[in-house]
């Protein structure tokens, strides 16, 4: 592939996705985009940058972008929001009324690493939230990553990304060349298909919401719409974590930042909501 | 601030050279060992901040030189992370009981190694 048309590639990756590809993750758009190439009988690399620089290409860039970036998921991925979600999770339990389960909703979950890694984060805390049941609900688009995903069955190589050998010793059952999570964290995540642009009332009330790096697909209006639609969901003291990349600035007043946070965000307070 | 350093442990050529490649890029002065005994002796010479270590090799494996540098250089220092095809789920927690930070199940890339490094303590956490 010529650098320019590479060049090219990784600048609508980054601009979709803000996940930015160097030079040397070449044979990863290889190995990633080869089933599309050949689907779309397109030759080569070079071919498929030819055929994006047109007008009219909008699909085919979406599949390319999500081809080379669905597939990031990983345990404890940013590890920030763990390291936050850490410190909530004892303040909720605290705020909560007895017999109330926190809800925690993993939205665009995916193979179900994230689910999984909340599971962990509040297994890790045991009786420091006081016997508090916790309750993750896990929803995707996909099917077949749902059904993944509550399998709860795990490559070699992705149990290495992200999670941290002690967590994998203690979390995890040996099954073969696999890995498979442990039964008291599977029962704590509910799987559900749903659809970001649906609305989510049916799903029920939430503490927290993770949403992360699932907006940069949308356009601006549609973005606006699921951030408030999610935050219409969320309890006054809880939050939404968001990907690193992602900001509300501009797309609505129902969300703010955490002060001092990256990603983290909370219902607006009611005058900031009216204002 | 002074560049960080790491040992490779490992008695295949080829492996060593994959793994200097991934942790050059990562920023670390990376030095080589083929054996236990020759990782034992340059931690002697200049304790590096992380190693790399392989379990089967010949003259001295992997676990003895994980147990004999917790014994002479301490707990914490140097980072010793475990690279082998030994991924029983038995060996990790014997590695994990001698002193071992982390565990890479070969084969490994890059992001396994970055991640695992970062786990260890030997990187910092992408912001």
């Amino acid at each position: 592939m010529t650098p320019d048309n590479f060049n090219f590639l990784a600048g609508l990756v980054k601009a979709r996705s803000g996940i930015v590809l160097t030079a040397d993750k070449g044979y990863m758009l290889e190995t990633r985009l080869g089933t599309m190439l050949r689907r779309e009988a397109i030759a080569s690399l070079d071919a498929l940058a030819v055929r994006l620089r047109a007008a009219k290409a909008e699909a085919l860039t979406a599949e390319m972008v999500e081809a080379l970036t669905t597939n990031e998921s990983s345990f404890f991925r940013d590890g920030k929001p763990f390291e936050h979600l850490k410190k909530l999770l004892p303040r909720l339990a605290a705020a909560r009324p007895p017999g109330q389960p926190i809800r925690i909703w993993s939205a665009a979950c995916s193979s179900g690493q994230e689910a999984y890694s909340i599971a962990m984060t509040a297994a890790e805390l045991g009786p420091v939230l006081g016997g508090r049941r916790v309750e993750i609900l896990g929803t995707d688009i996909s099917k077949e990553m749902l059904d993944r995903a509550k399998d709860g069955v795990f490559t070699q190589f992705e149990v290495q990304r992200g999670l941290p050998v002690q967590m994998l010793v203690k979390h995890f059952r040996q099954d073969g060349a696999r890995w498979r999570i442990a039964p008291e964290l599977r029962a704590m995540v509910r799987w559900q298909s749903f659809n970001l642009l649906e609305s989510p009332r049916g799903l029920g009330r939430f503490d927290v919401v993770f949403c992360r790096n699932v907006l940069i697909y949308f356009d601006s209006p549609t973005k606006s719409r699921v951030i408030a639609a999610l935050a219409g969901q969320v309890a006054a003291d809880g939050v939404v974590y968001l990907g690193g990349a992602e900001t509300v600035l501009g797309l609505t007043d129902r969300l703010v930042p955490t002060v001092g946070e990256r990603g983290v965000y909370e219902p607006a307070g009611l005058t900031a909501r009216t204002a | 601030m002074t560049q960080p350093t790491c040992l490779v442990v490992d008695d295949s050529l080829v492996v060593r050279k994959a793994a200097r490649r991934i942790i050059e890029g990562l920023g670390f002065a990376v030095r080589e060992a083929k054996d236990g005994q020759e990782a034992l002796t340059a931690c002697r010479e200049s304790l590096p901040d992380g190693v790399l270590l392989d379990w089967n090799m010949p003259v001295m494996d992997g676990i003895t030189f994980l147990r004999a540098a917790r014994a002479e250089f301490g707990p914490d220092h140097p980072r010793i992370v475990l690279c082998t095809t030994e991924s029983e789920l038995a060996r990790i927690i014997e590695a994990l009981g001698a002193g071992a930070q982390e565990y890479v199940m070969k084969p490994f890339d890059a992001d396994i190694i970055r991640d695992k490094f970062t786990q260890a303590g030997l990187l910092e956490a992408a912001a």
